[in-house]
C-alpha cells in the first residue's frame, strides 16, 4: 500500500513528461507540414519571380515592343516575341480542334456504346498514353510523321488546293514535312489522352436517373448524349479542354522536334515555325550574351503567365463540377 | 402517321451517323496511337544489345551505348524523389489532416494543381536562374532540383487525396485511446493510406523519368562517364533529343532504343502503380 503511495508523484511526474514531450512533438510536427504547404506556394512565387528578374534587362531595352516585333536576330542583338508567340498560339489551336471532337466521340464510344468488358482494358489504355513522355511523340513525328506528310499528303494538298483562292496560300511552299501543321497533330495526339480521359471522368458524374428518364422518353443515344450528357457536364468538359490547352502550350520536346526552329510568321501551314518552348530549348544553351539569355528568358515569363491564366481557369472550372457533385 | 414514322426514321438515321462517328473517333485514336507504339518497338528493338547497357555513348559514327546516360538518370531521378517525396508527403499531410478545412489549404490546393500542369521548361527556366547562374556552371544537382520539383505537386496531389480516403472512426479510435495527433497521423493515417502515398511517388518518377526540358539547361549532358554531381552529367532524354536530331544512324539508332528503355520504364511503373491500388477502384 505504501509502496503504491510512494510510486505515484513519480507516474505522475513521468506522465506530464510523456504528455509535455507529446505535445511538443506534434507542434514541431504540426509546423513541418505547415511549412512544407508553404513552400508549394513559395515555389510558385519563386518562379514568378526569378523569371521576372532574369527577364527584366530585356524586357527593359526593348519594352513594349518585345512583343509586336518579328525580328530575332542574335547577332545584331535585336529580338522580338511576335513570331514565337504566334507558332505557339497557331499550334495550339489547331492541335484542340483535332483533339477536341475525337476526344469527346472516344469518351462517348467508351461510356455508351464500348462494350462493357473493353471498357476498362480502353479507358485503362487511355490513361496509361496520357503518361509516355512527349520526347516518345516528337522522336515518332521526325521520323515517322514528318517523312510520311513530306512525300504523301503534303504534295497532293499543295496539289489540290495551289488554285484556290485563300486555301493557297495556307498551303503553300515546297512540303519540308517539319512546320506548324506537324507539330500541331503531334499535339493533338498527345493531348487527345488528357482530354479522353477528362471528359469520360465528367460523363460518368451524369446521374443515371436523368439520362434514363431522358431514354424513357424515347430518346435516341445521341439525342441523350447531345440533351442531357453533354449539357450537364459542359463546364467539366470545358475545364479539360482549357487543361488541355494549356499542355499544348507548353509543351516543348514534341514540337522542338518537328517545328522547324525559323523565326518568321508565314500564312502556310507547311513552312517552318517556332514556339516559344522550342525556340527556348534549341537556343538557350547555346545564347551568348546577357541580352539573348534575358530575351529567352522573357519568352519564358510570356510562356508562364499564359499557362497560369488557361491553367487557372482550367482549374476553376473543374473545381466548380467537382463542388457540384460534391466529389 | 406518316410524318411521325418519317421523324422517327430521320432520328434514328442521325443516331447511328453520331454513334458510327464516335466509334471512328474511338478507331482512329486508338489505332493512331498503335502506330507510335508500334514504330517505337519496332526501330527501338533492333537496336537493343547488350552493348547498349555497358557501353558509353560513342563519337559520332561510332558504335557505343548508353551505360553513362541511363546512370545519369537513374542518379538524378533518385536524388529527386528523395528530396522531393518528404516535401510532398508533409504538405499532403497538412492539407489532409492539420489544415484540412484552412484557407491555406484551399490555396495551396489550387497552387499545387497548377505546378502539377505547368510547362516543364519553366521550371527548367527557375532553376537555371536559382542555381547554375550563382554557381556558374550546370550540374547534376542542380537537374535533380529541377526534377524534385516537378516530384512535389504529384506526392502533394496523391498524399491529400490518399489520406481523404481513411475514415474518420479510424483517426477518432486513435484519438480516442490518448494518442496525440502526429502518432494519429503517423500509425494510422500513413499506414492507411500507405499503398496510395506510395503510388503517388511511383507515378512521380514515371513522370519525371522522361522529362526532357527540365534537364536540357540544369544538367546538360556529358558525352563521358560522370558521378561527380557538381558537373554536368548525361540523361537518357537529353542524350535522345541530342542523338535524334544528329545525322548519324548510329546516333539515331540509340535515340530510339533509348526511347524504347524510357517507354517501357514509364508504362512498366504506371501498370505497378495502379495495380497497387487497383483493388480499392474495384471495391
Amino acid at each position: 500500500m505504501s509502496a503504491v503511495q510512494e510510486a505515484l508523484p513519480a507516474i505522475k511526474g513521468s506522465r506530464d513528461a510523456i504528455v509535455r514531450r507529446f505535445a511538443l512533438t506534434d507542434t514541431i510536427f504540426h509546423a513541418a507540414t505547415r511549412a512544407a504547404a508553404i513552400l508549394v506556394l513559395v515555389l510558385l512565387g519563386g518562379v514568378a519571380i526569378s523569371l521576372f528578374a532574369g527577364s527584366w534587362q530585356a524586357l527593359s531595352t526593348f519594352g513594349f515592343s518585345f512583343l509586336t516585333t518579328e525580328s530575332w536576330n542574335p547577332v545584331t542583338e535585336k529580338f522580338g516575341a511576335l513570331a514565337p508567340i504566334y507558332g505557339t498560339i497557331i499550334t495550339s489551336a489547331i492541335a484542340i480542334l483535332i483533339a477536341v471532337p475525337l476526344g469527346i466521340g472516344i469518351a462517348i464510344f467508351l461510356t455508351e456504346l464500348c462494350p462493357r468488358a473493353l471498357r476498362r482494358p480502353i479507358g485503362m489504355a487511355v490513361e496509361l498514353l496520357a503518361g509516355i513522355p512527349s520526347i516518345i511523340y516528337g522522336i515518332w513525328g521526325l521520323f515517322v510523321l514528318a517523312p510520311f506528310l513530306q512525300t504523301t499528303v503534303q504534295p497532293f494538298i499543295i496539289w489540290l488546293f495551289h488554285g484556290v483562292p485563300g486555301l493557297n496560300n495556307l498551303f503553300a511552299g515546297p512540303p519540308y514535312g517539319i512546320g506548324l501543321l506537324t507539330s500541331a497533330m503531334i499535339l493533338a495526339i498527345m493531348i487527345l489522352p488528357f482530354i479522353t480521359s477528362i471528359t469520360k471522368d465528367v460523363f460518368d458524374t451524369v446521374p443515371s436517373v436523368l439520362k434514363e428518364s431522358a431514354y424513357g422518353i424515347g430518346c435516341t443515344t445521341w439525342e441523350v448524349t447531345r440533351r442531357v450528357v453533354i449539357p450537364y457536364t459542359r463546364i467539366g468538359i470545358m475545364g479539360g479542354v482549357m487543361l488541355a490547352l494549356g499542355r499544348a502550350l507548353g509543351e516543348t520536346m514534341a514540337v522542338t522536334f518537328v517545328i522547324g526552329n525559323a523565326h518568321r510568321i508565314s500564312t502556310s501551314l507547311f513552312a517552318p515555325a517556332t514556339t516559344i518552348s522550342a525556340t527556348i530549348a534549341n537556343e538557350f544553351t547555346e545564347a551568348v550574351g546577357d541580352l539573348y539569355t534575358s530575351s529567352l528568358v522573357a519568352l519564358g515569363l510570356i510562356l508562364f503567365v499564359i499557362t497560369f491564366l488557361i491553367l487557372a481557369i482550367a482549374r476553376y472550372m473543374l473545381m466548380r463540377i467537382d463542388a457540384r457533385t460534391g466529389a | 402517321m406518316s410524318t411521325a414514322a418519317s421523324l422517327h426514321q430521320s432520328r434514328k438515321r442521325k443516331n447511328g451517323v453520331m454513334m458510327t462517328l464516335c466509334v471512328v473517333a474511338a478507331g482512329i485514336g486508338l489505332a493512331w496511337l498503335a502506330l507510335i507504339l508500334g514504330a517505337l518497338l519496332y526501330k527501338g528493338l533492333s537496336g537493343v544489345s547488350l552493348a547498349v547497357f555497358t557501353e558509353m555513348t560513342p563519337p559520332p559514327g561510332d558504335a557505343g551505348g548508353l551505360l553513362n546516360a541511363i546512370y545519369g538518370s537513374v542518379v538524378m531521378t533518385i536524388i529527386a524523389v528523395i528530396v522531393g517525396t518528404p516535401i510532398g508527403v508533409l504538405a499532403g499531410t497538412y492539407m489532409a489532416e492539420y489544415g484540412r478545412f484552412s484557407k491555406l489549404t484551399t490555396i495551396v490546393r489550387f497552387i499545387n494543381d497548377i505546378l502539377l500542369s505547368a510547362p516543364s521548361i519553366i521550371i527548367g527556366l527557375f532553376v537555371y536562374e536559382l542555381m547554375v547562374r550563382p554557381m556558374g556552371h550546370f550540374s547534376a544537382i542542380a537537374g535533380a532540383v529541377a526534377l524534385a520539383i516537378l516530384v512535389i505537386p504529384v506526392v502533394v496531389r496523391t498524399t491529400e487525396d490518399m489520406l481523404n480516403l481513411v475514415p474518420n472512426a479510424l483517426r477518432e479510435a486513435g484519438t480516442a485511446i490518448g494518442a496525440p495527433r502526429w502518432v494519429v497521423i503517423k500509425s494510422v493515417a500513413y499506414r492507411a493510406a500507405l499503398s496510395g502515398i506510395v503510388t503517388g511517388i511511383l507515378l512521380a518518377i514515371a513522370r519525371i523519368s522522361g522529362e526532357t526540358a527540365p534537364l536540357l539547361f540544369t544538367a546538360l549532358n556529358n558525352q563521358f562517364w560522370s558521378s561527380n554531381l557538381n558537373a554536368p552529367m548525361a540523361s537518357l532524354p537529353v542524350t535522345i533529343f541530342q542523338f535524334a536530331l544528329s545525322p548519324y544512324e548510329e546516333w539515331q539508332q540509340l535515340a530510339w532504343t533509348g526511347a524504347l528503355i524510357i517507354t517501357l520504364t514509364v508504362l512498366g511503373l504506371s501498370i505497378f502503380a495502379r495495380s497497387l491500388t487497383g483493388r480499392r477502384e474495384d471495391r
